[in-house]
């Protein structure tokens, strides 16, 4: 054996079933609703059915008479309207952030918002009680139209800011250093006979998570801390927050996100419903538990997206892209969230995607309506500029004549060409483009599956067949400190891990990240394994307490495994570390004899070694160690990220688009992705899966639709309509792993990259699908009223659809195969 | 008040429950059964499916008093003698839960669809089980899951938990 060789990786890389699912499927798992403390109270929170509307008074005498009722609280009784619950992410000096309280004293602002709460002996009495709470509203305009509501004169949400406006937020490469003009850009193209400029207008609809365990609080105000039980996937942000907010000492609260039941971005949050429950706990002096409802929960958890995209893309004849320019209106709803106004920033970095371009200019005004906030709901900010750019590439291809695979090669990065540092100033590390779109044509059969199209085009099928693209990379691993900083965030991105040597040798690993379906205990538990020599069972992951884990920064942002994750690697260094000079003492050799490989200290060149759970129990002991060291092996990180991680793939869909009856059915569905080093295969895959579906419900089912009074009209899963396994088909996955160079793992992140990279590719797919007929954009949710009726009103002007001139520019995107060599690569 | 004496799991419970007390409430209030959840109030979600005789039931859809001199089998009685059901062991092995909270439910469907139809294609998994809502797998390793089971299940085939030849549906206890 020779000193540089390692010992072989055991467990990354391996496809390890969880540790987790143990409880989960067999019903004994700890969601905050399970909880039950004696002397429990119950809290159900009296909400308004107005969108808008000045509260006159409360009537709370006929709830108060109620059997069981412990006590009903307006929003003055609790101090709850004075409360102003935080957003974190002020993006300008000047930003307008208007106070949101826990409950709301004189005025509503959105329809569900909480304005009084009744205390009873059960959540059923609770319910009953507040049926019978009467407030008087007297209604006000709604705004609900974020264009009109930036128009002079408009009805104001919170007339006390002056302006429906949170903040404007722009980049320009020109001035940032980082490229051209893009006004300058445009100009030229304009007047440029070999230019064109490509114009177009999308719509962000808005999305509710949904994760399927509906948010829960338990506050125990009789513990040593206040003990605060929540469906969160933010403990140590909430309880941070929980003492800012609320004037509490930070050290008497405890934060506790048990097992939590999903959250893709709904759970980062300060609720209203969290600090009532511990207002409610606080003057009662009982534990308190508040549990929402589903309807509850799509009415007044943080919903997602909602944004109108103004797109101008300037592009040479042959397929250059020479500018870009970005208008965004994001709707941030009634208030800020905890981050709510930085989401679409996010988009900022990500509109340029692949692609090489000169000139790039990003304009976005945050606005105020009175409906439900929007925050985080999985990809934050980059499936909204990867929808935004990977339309727009179809649209300028469509123009071009191009193929629009073609066209995307032309203006992407090569691989030879990393690290890149684009115009929007992100230095992307490691990919290859051309590796994941190659292994994906060939999952696809993407020239056949045009060839088909072109024949049931010629047929004149009733089902035609679409072909959507999407080469997508996004900004993971949240994030370098410094960028955060130079972005106004109100906090760090580092992430910390500590690792505790038990005597008997096993681990535990104590980490600030808060899973919350991930798969953090397998996943983490395999790289101690590996880094500590140490077997994978003898490894327990704690998270998720404040008590225990005292320091983090929690889950979002596809940032647990390459920031999280690093930072336990990190944590096992310094055991390793820690444990040398006590494993050189036991071997009687010097320290720079000794190397580490496989869990064990070997002095080189002999067979005398000790194992690393030896000296666990040595220390323990510690009847000999050397002087002036501590005999402790136990070790904490914290690990601050120097880049983001730029995970990347080729994703292609197919679709059948039923032309009477404009139904869309998935056809095919093969996604590359480059997430660099995959850790556990099997949970990577299925972290992949579940993005897709989320991200394919954006293009072809969901949307929180809003009537012209302000109520949410998809307020029940029978109206916010959910994909079920029988919408969605079996997906090909694949990977092509470039490794991440900013982290020693080389890992990317994953979580949210399927539901990036997939609503475009569908969306290109269902317009590629009937484009010939006329049609030429379809606003999300692509639900078969819309397609049928844009293929409608299309042959209303089209002409005949079996004559449209399929091989000229313009006349569909599928019709371009027709000029590719049968069966050959572009 | 209405007295009602229900077989849970395989233990006799007697009870006065308000008629209006729905079963999943009754499971999860009075005897402690957390193990089966509620997703949703308007019964689309499936997240509390249970059985009840031997059917799969939405137990926010069944009344307590409706399970009266029944029999209802929930996740947590699945296991004999530590062993997992086969259709939980599939859902380990094949990786077909991430949050879990889906998943009582949706092996309870999948037991039952089983039991209708032992070897069931593709696409006869997703419309057997589109009843249950999942957000977080893309149902794409549930469905792998349920056909792994079945094929473990058929008879001949070594299922720890069933009889050779026996029906895969719970049944009670």
């Amino acid at each position: 054996m020779t000193t540089t060789e390692n010992t072989p990786t055991q467990e990354i890389g391996r496809d390890r079933r969880r540790k987790e699912d143990r409880r989960l499927i067999t019903g004994r798992t700890r969601w905050t609703d399970n909880q039950a403390l004696t002397g429990l109270l119950h809290i159900s929170i009296v909400r308004s059915p107005f969108a808008h509307a000045d509260i006159k008074g409360i009537d709370t005498s006929a709830a108060k008479q109620v059997p069981g009722v412990v006590a009903v609280y307006s929003a003055a009784d609790l101090g709850a309207d004075q409360v102003q619950l935080p957003c974190a992410w002020p993006i300008t000096k000047d930003m307008k952030a208007p106070q949101r309280p826990a409950l709301a004293g004189s005025r509503v602002n959105f329809a569900g918002e909480g304005v009084a709460v009744v205390v009873a002996r059960s959540a059923a009495i609770a319910k009953d009680a507040a049926e019978l709470v009467e407030v008087d509203y007297s209604e006000l305009e709604p705004v609900l139209d974020m264009e009109e509501a930036l128009k002079d004169g408009a009805t104001l949400v919170h007339p006390e800011i002056g302006t429906n406006a949170n903040a404007q937020w722009v980049f320009d490469s020109g001035e940032a250093g980082s490229g051209g003009s893009v006004a300058e850009a445009l100009k030229k193209a304009e007047s440029d006979d070999d230019q064109i400029i490509v114009r177009r207008r999308f719509r962000q609809q808005r999305l509710v998570p949904v994760f399927m365990e509906p948010r829960s609080t338990v506050v125990d105000p009789n513990a040593e801390q206040l003990t605060m039980w929540s469906s969160t996937q933010v403990p140590h942000i909430l309880k941070t927050m929980l003492a800012l907010t609320l004037g509490l000492p930070e050290h008497k609260i405890r934060v506790i996100a048990p097992d939590v039941g999903g959250g893709f971005g709904g759970k980062i949050a300060v609720a209203p419903e969290e600090v009532v429950t511990l207002l409610v706990a606080q003057k009662t002096g009982k534990p308190v538990k508040w549990t929402e409802t589903r309807s509850e929960s799509l009415l007044t958890a943080h919903h997602g997206r909602d944004q109108v995209q103004e797109l101008a893309m300037s592009v040479t004849k042959d397929g250059r892209i020479t500018g870009l320019d970005v208008r965004l209106i994001a709707d941030m709803g009634a208030y800020l969230g905890l981050v709510g106004p930085g989401v679409p920033i996010l988009g900022a970095f990500m509109f340029n995607a692949i692609y090489k371009i000169p000139a790039y200019r990003f304009d976005c005004t945050n606005v105020f309506t009175t409906k439900t906030l929007t925050d985080a709901y999985r990809g934050a900010g980059r499936p909204e500029a990867t929808f935004g750019i990977e339309r727009l590439m179809d649209e300028a291809a469509l123009e071009l004549g191009m193929e629009p695979l073609e066209f995307r090669e032309k203006n992407w990065i090569k691989h030879e060409e990393f690290p890149f540092t684009t115009v929007s100033t992100l230095t992307y590390d490691t990919g290859n483009y051309e590796a994941a779109t190659a292994q994906a044509k060939q999952m696809f059969d993407y020239d056949g599956l045009r060839r088909e199209q072109q024949e049931r085009r010629r047929r004149g099928d009733v089902k035609q067949l679409g072909i959507g693209i999407s080469t997508f990379t996004e900004m993971c691993g949240l994030a370098p400190s410094r960028v955060l900083g130079s972005l106004d965030y109100g906090a760090g991105g580092w992430e910390t891990a500590s690792i505790r040597m038990q005597p008997t040798g096993k681990a535990e690993v104590v980490v600030g990240v808060s899973p919350h379906g991930q798969g953090h205990e397998t996943a983490f538990s395999q790289i101690v394994a590996d880094q500590l020599g140490v077997p994978f069972e003898d490894v327990e992951i704690l998270h998720g307490d404040t008590q225990s884990s005292y320091k983090g920064l929690d889950t979002y942002g596809s940032r647990s495994l390459a920031v999280g994750g690093i930072a336990v690697v990190k944590a096992a260094e310094k055991v390793v570390e820690k444990a040398k000079p006590i494993a050189a003492h036991m071997l009687e050799a010097s320290e720079g004899d000794l190397e580490f490989s496989g869990g064990k200290f070997t002095v080189k060149g002999t067979d005398k070694g000790v194992g690393i759970q030896d000296i666990a129990l040595a220390v323990f002991a510690a009847h000999d160690y050397p002087e002036g060291i501590e005999p402790d092996i136990d070790a904490h990180a914290t690990f601050d990220p120097e880049n983001f991680s730029f995970p990347h793939g080729t994703h292609l869909c197919a679709v059948e688009v039923d032309t009477e009856t404009g139904f869309v059915e998935m056809y095919k569905y093969v996604c590359v992705d480059d997430v660099g080093n995959v850790i556990n295969p099997l949970i990577v895959e299925g972290q992949v899966h579940g993005g897709l579906a989320q991200g394919i419900a954006q293009a072809l089912y969901e949307e929180a639709a809003y009537d012209d009074q302000g109520t949410l009209l998809s307020g029940t899963l029978v109206d916010y309509t959910l994909p079920s396994a029988a919408d969605l088909i079996s997906f090909d996955t694949a990977n092509t792993t470039t490794a991440s160079t900013t982290n020693p793992l080389g890992v990317k992140g994953v979580g949210e990259a399927g539901t990036i990279a997939s609503t475009p590719a569908v969306v290109n797919s269902v317009l590629d699908a009937i484009r010939h007929l006329g049609v030429k954009d379809i606003d999300m949710p692509t639900t078969p009223y819309r397609v049928w009726t844009a293929i409608q009103n299309a042959s209303g002007h089209a002409g005949r659809a079996d004559e449209a001139n399929v091989a000229s520019p313009g006349a569909g995107l599928g019709s371009t195969a027709r000029d590719m060599p049968e069966g050959g690569n572009l | 008040m209405a007295r009602i004496r229900t077989t849970v799991d395989g233990l006799v419970y007697e009870d006065d429950v308000e008629p209006r007390m729905l079963l999943v409430q009754y499971l999860r209030e009075r005897l402690g059964k957390t193990g089966t959840v509620i997703g949703c109030d308007t019964s689309n979600c499936g997240a509390c499916t249970v059985h009840l005789d031997g059917m799969s039931v939405k137990s926010c859809s069944v009344l307590a008093v409706q399970a009266n001199g029944a029999e209802v089998l929930t996740v947590e009685g699945l296991e004999r003698d530590g062993q997992l059901h086969p259709v939980q062991q599939a859902f380990h092995d094949n990786h077909a839960l991430q949050c879990g909270y889906c998943t009582p439910g949706m092996i309870m469907q999948s037991i039952d669809l089983l039991g209708d139809n032992p070897d069931p294609s593709e696409q006869e998994v997703r419309e057997g089980i589109e009843g249950n809502l999942c957000r977080c797998t893309g149902y794409q390793n549930i469905v792998r899951a349920v056909q792994d089971a079945a094929s473990k299940m058929k008879p001949g085939a070594a299922a720890p938990t069933q009889p050779a030849g026996q029906p895969v549906a719970g049944g009670g206890a």
